[in-house]
């Protein structure tokens, strides 16, 4: 079997054998072995890939095509190129440590958190749309149970919301895939193959909006990303570790595969309309979170305001740029899951996620003060950490550009750095240094070991990519090269 | 004499002979201990009948001058029928063995064939007097399915009801083809292709016997009699309405529309369009505030055929091939949802969607099969569901109706957020204190669920299933 498959068919190993027994340490034998094969796969599929990178010139390796429905020409292919392949090996860590942030969860949590991961891991490998198309609503849907059924707060409320507003997108998307597909005459739905077609330019004015806003519902598009505070602060923990650190890359990463790589004549005359609208998400995500006093809605604010960064770079067109944005979709999707777990771990002990209630844990638990230290040194862009590189890389490539408006633009989505920093300071001197607030508090317990592991895990890559960002732009170098020749700029 | 012709009919033999089998048995066995064996009998029988039908299919012949018409593709749709009905006849014996229905045991299984030979009769018809025969057949028989529980008066009122709206219905379409007779002098529909030219006067023929077939189907605004029948209905008998009954008048279209009227294209694709939008608005928005699970269900079928409307308005192999996968998916999807509702009803007696909070606690099994269900109807993968909710988008997509595709899509939205009020009851809400713990479906019911279970996962992730309906189809 084709390496990449064995993505998809591991996360379902698991969830046939979940069905067999309910026993406890069952579940946890069977789900930290398949998530661990995953990351080893993912580890594997690294060292593959340079190695047959340096021997090849195709744009997407390890391919695989089997022919599904004929009579509709649609296929199962799979292939990757650098970015799929950095986005694979993110979902694999994410999706490792969130089983020890969910450490204590039962049988039915993980059955839907494998079926997330199928989705994700299926997204990611797939080169024809109507597969990535499904994978995507696969990954969506079993958010609705795993927050409505084990989440917190108005769980019901933010799963509901949460589910119609992603479908909402996929709405667009299947009219922007369907259209795509039958505009570019195409044979298959073979992304390669449609770019090679093309699309005709009256055709691209509307197929690009519609298909870049069905993918950035899920990337945080301003005004689409509603969902996103509510979701992630209702969510259990190892699930906004997943969503927030993995599933809105999806939206990225799909604007990047499908709308722009496909429609780079629009994308070109269009993005300003988007580099407006995401410049919003990227400022107003920021002051969103230095708003809010709860610790999940401030991540899940600055999760709107990075991931919109995302979106902004990819928008920018050039290869900085876009090297930046995936960057900072390693970058984001690594620091918001470190986030998510410590709040898990603070909340789990505390019962409150109000920063107004807390005080002086720094004291009483010092492992997880430190690493939420850390990940906000990543949020706000301590040299050193990834944060830093991602930003700076954006930051760069876009003020390449020469025109007034990318220029503000650019600047204002800076500001977003001083902002970012105001908010995660705030908290962190709220609520883990000064007085212990509540005497109850004295009494709790540092992180458990599944706890720590989780979090060192994430750490590990957060300082591994900010240290050493020149091999992931080695593995993402290649893969841009299709785009930007998409975009006449080779 | 040759009796070549009536080996054509094969099927229409097979519901015949299955039907007399049945009355004779019931007659003879009627408060014996015999009629222990009588439902056995009539589930292997009708299960045999549709594994021959699909074994055997047949070529394309035609009986009674013209009369009769059967093709591969018809043979296919009755096939995708008596599996429909064979899934009722699974689910119906439970309710059948309670209270006042015991003593007529039988005539369910009799009455049902009776109308199920009148949808068979109409997908062969050749010329419209056949059609409007096999229609009323199939109509007056499912009235009398209505108002089985003829003790309980919502019962009552839904046969009533049914009733009057059917043969209204049947009286304008009868209305309409005296105007198209009129019009081309022939009730053959291929001497009628030639002459049917757009007047006014065909137009309005059209369009009054669109409507008898609209009232079949419940396209908007013909709906309004689904939510009262099928609430009051028995289950089964509401099942089998809302597929079977639903799916032979889809069909009918189908055939009529491409076949018949082909040369009116410019005149019924902006009304079907019309249509089929309103079809699946409305009923989205009236399933939403919906209380009682069947009534839930008569909008949500009312919506899930102004999907169907989008493939049956294309005159493609695409929109043909899309039109009958949708059809067998939601047979699939649908069944599996009432067999569900069959079981909680026959062991609570309760229809309101409040009995389902909890199911998960207390029935894991039954609230996997009802969520797998709902979410093949709502269209997501890898259910059944989203590829022939896909597959009938293409088709619209290919005709370049990417408006339409889109108000649909959109609306698979509203449909997901009604589907997803009945998973957060089974999932999420928690149980009333006085409902009851497992419930004990028996192995009938179960075999029916298994079996549609089974084909909402695996129909969609085959192609085979698609490949062969095409490949029947061309």
């Amino acid at each position: 079997m084709n390496i990449l498959s064995l993505f998809v068919v591991i996360p379902l190993l698991v969830m046939l054998l979940l069905f067999v027994s309910s026993d406890r340490r069952y579940v946890r034998t069977v789900v930290t072995t398949g998530f661990s094969a995953v990351l080893l796969l993912a580890g594997a599929l690294v060292v593959m890939f340079l190695r047959e990178r340096s021997v090849s010139d195709e744009a997407m390796l390890f391919v695989k095509d089997t022919v599904w429905y004929p009579a509709l020409n649609i296929h199962y292919t799979v292939g990757v190129d650098g970015i799929s392949v950095a986005m694979i090996a993110l979902s694999a860590v994410i999706a490792f440590t969130g089983i020890f942030s969910s450490w204590n969860m039962e049988r039915n949590y993980f059955l839907w958190y494998s079926m997330l991961a199928i989705g994700v891991f299926g997204f990611f490998i797939s080169i024809d749309m109507f597969a990535m198309f499904m994978f995507y609503e696969i990954a969506l849907i079993p958010m609705f149970l795993l927050i409505g059924v084990w989440g917190t707060g108005p769980k019901e409320f933010a799963a509901m919301k949460l589910t119609l507003m992603l479908m909402a997108g996929s709405a667009f998307l299947l009219t922007g895939i369907l259209a795509i597909y039958f505009t570019s005459g195409a044979t298959t739905m073979n992304i390669l193959e449609i770019a090679r077609n093309g699309i005709p330019l009256g055709k691209q004015y509307w197929i690009f909006p519609i298909t870049f806003v069905g993918f950035g519902v899920l990337g945080a598009l301003f005004p689409f990303h509603t969902w996103s505070p509510d979701g992630h602060a209702s969510a259990p923990t190892a699930v906004s570790m997943l969503h927030a650190g993995v599933l809105m890359k999806l939206g990225g990463y799909g604007c990047f595969r499908v709308a722009i790589f496909l429609m780079p004549q629009a994308a070109e005359e269009l993005s300003w309309i988007f580099l407006i609208l995401t410049g919003i998400s990227v400022v107003y995500g920021a002051l969103g979170a230095i708003a809010q006093t709860d610790l999940k809605y401030i991540n899940a604010y600055s999760s709107v305001s990075h991931c919109g960064l995302v979106l902004f770079a990819i928008l920018m067109l050039n290869r900085t740029a876009m090297t930046g944005a995936v960057l900072q979709m390693l970058s984001h999707g690594l620091m918001t899951a470190l986030f998510f777990s410590l709040i898990g771990v603070i909340y789990g002990r505390t019962h409150t996620r109000d920063i107004r209630e807390m005080g002086g844990l720094m004291k009483v638990m010092p492992f997880a003060a430190v690493c939420y230290v850390i990940a906000g040194f990543a949020s706000l862009g301590l040299p050193g950490l990834s944060g830093f590189v991602a930003e700076t890389t954006i930051f760069v490539g876009s003020f390449q550009h020469a025109d007034l408006l990318r220029r503000i633009l650019t600047i204002a989505a800076a500001s977003s750095i001083v902002i970012t920093a105001v908010y995660i300071l705030r908290a962190v001197g709220k609520f883990l240094y000064g007085p212990v607030q509540n005497p109850a508090h004295l009494q709790l317990t540092d992180a458990a070991w599944y706890e720590k592991l989780s979090a060192v895990a994430l750490i590990i890559c957060i300082a591994t990519i900010g240290l050493w960002p020149s091999g992931v732009s080695t593995l993402i170098s290649d893969s841009l090269a299709p785009i930007l020749e998409q975009l006449n700029l080779l | 004499m040759d009796f070549s012709n009536f080996l054509v009919m094969r099927q229409e033999i097979g519901v015949i002979a299955l039907f007399v089998i049945l009355l004779i048995y019931d007659i003879f066995a009627a408060e014996t201990k015999a009629m222990r064996y009588f439902r056995p009998l009539a589930c292997i029988l009708t299960g045999a009948a549709t594994l021959l039908g699909f074994l055997f299919p047949g070529h394309e012949a035609e009986a009674f001058g013209g009369m009769y018409v059967t093709t591969p593709v018809t043979m296919l749709m009755k096939n995708i029928l008596m599996l429909g009905t064979f899934t009722v006849f699974l689910q119906a014996g439970e309710w059948l063995r309670k209270g006042d229905v015991l003593i007529r045991e039988g005539e369910f299984y009799t009455i049902t064939l009776s109308t199920l030979l009148g949808m068979f009769l109409m997908i062969s018809a050749g010329n419209f007097m056949l059609l409007y025969i096999g229609i009323e057949t199939a109509s007056l028989p499912a009235a009398c399915l209505a108002a089985y529980n003829k003790y309980k008066e919502k019962s009552a009122e839904a046969g009533a009801k049914y009733v009057l709206m059917a043969t209204l219905a049947s009286g304008v379409m009868m209305f309409g083809l005296s105007y198209l007779y009129g019009a081309t002098g022939s009730m053959y529909f291929d001497d009628m292709v030639p002459a049917l030219a757009v007047q006014p006067m065909t137009v309005l023929g059209f369009v009054f016997f669109f409507s008898g077939l609209a009232f079949k189907i419940s396209l908007v605004p013909f709906h309004f009699w689904a939510p009262d029948v099928y609430e009051g209905s028995p289950t089964a008998t509401t099942a089998y309405l809302s597929v079977v009954s639903k799916g032979a008048a889809c069909f009918v279209l189908l055939i009529t529309l491409h076949h018949v009227f082909g040369a009116m294209t410019d005149i019924w694709y902006p009304m079907m369009w019309v249509i089929s939008v309103l079809t699946i608005i409305v009923g989205n928005l009236f399933a939403i505030r919906q209380k009682d699970i069947k009534r839930f269900f008569a909008y949500s079928s009312v919506s899930q055929a102004g999907y169907i409307m989008l493939g049956v308005m294309q005159d493609s192999p695409a929109g043909l091939t899309a039109t009958i996968y949708y059809v067998l998916v939601y047979l699939f999807s649908n069944m599996a949802a009432f067999g569900v509702i069959t079981a909680v009803e026959n062991a609570t007696y309760r229809t309101d969607i409040a009995a389902f909070d909890g199911l998960s606690k207390s029935n894991p099994r039954l609230a996997l099969m009802m969520m797998i269900a709902l979410f093949s109807l709502g269209g997501i993968p890898p259910l059944a569901g989203f590829f022939s909710k896909f597959f009938i988008f293409a088709s619209a997509a290919e005709a370049g109706d990417y408006v339409l595709v889109f108000i649909a899509l959109i609306n698979t939205v509203v449909s997901l957020y009604y589907y997803l009020l009945i998973v957060k009851a089974m999932y999420i809400n928690q149980a009333a204190d006085d409902a009851v713990g497992r419930i004990r479906t028996d192995r009938y019911n179960m075999t029916s669920l298994i079996l549609c279970t089974a084909g909402t996962l695996i129909t969609g992730i085959a192609s085979c299933v698609y490949g062969y309906i095409g490949s029947v189809g061309f």
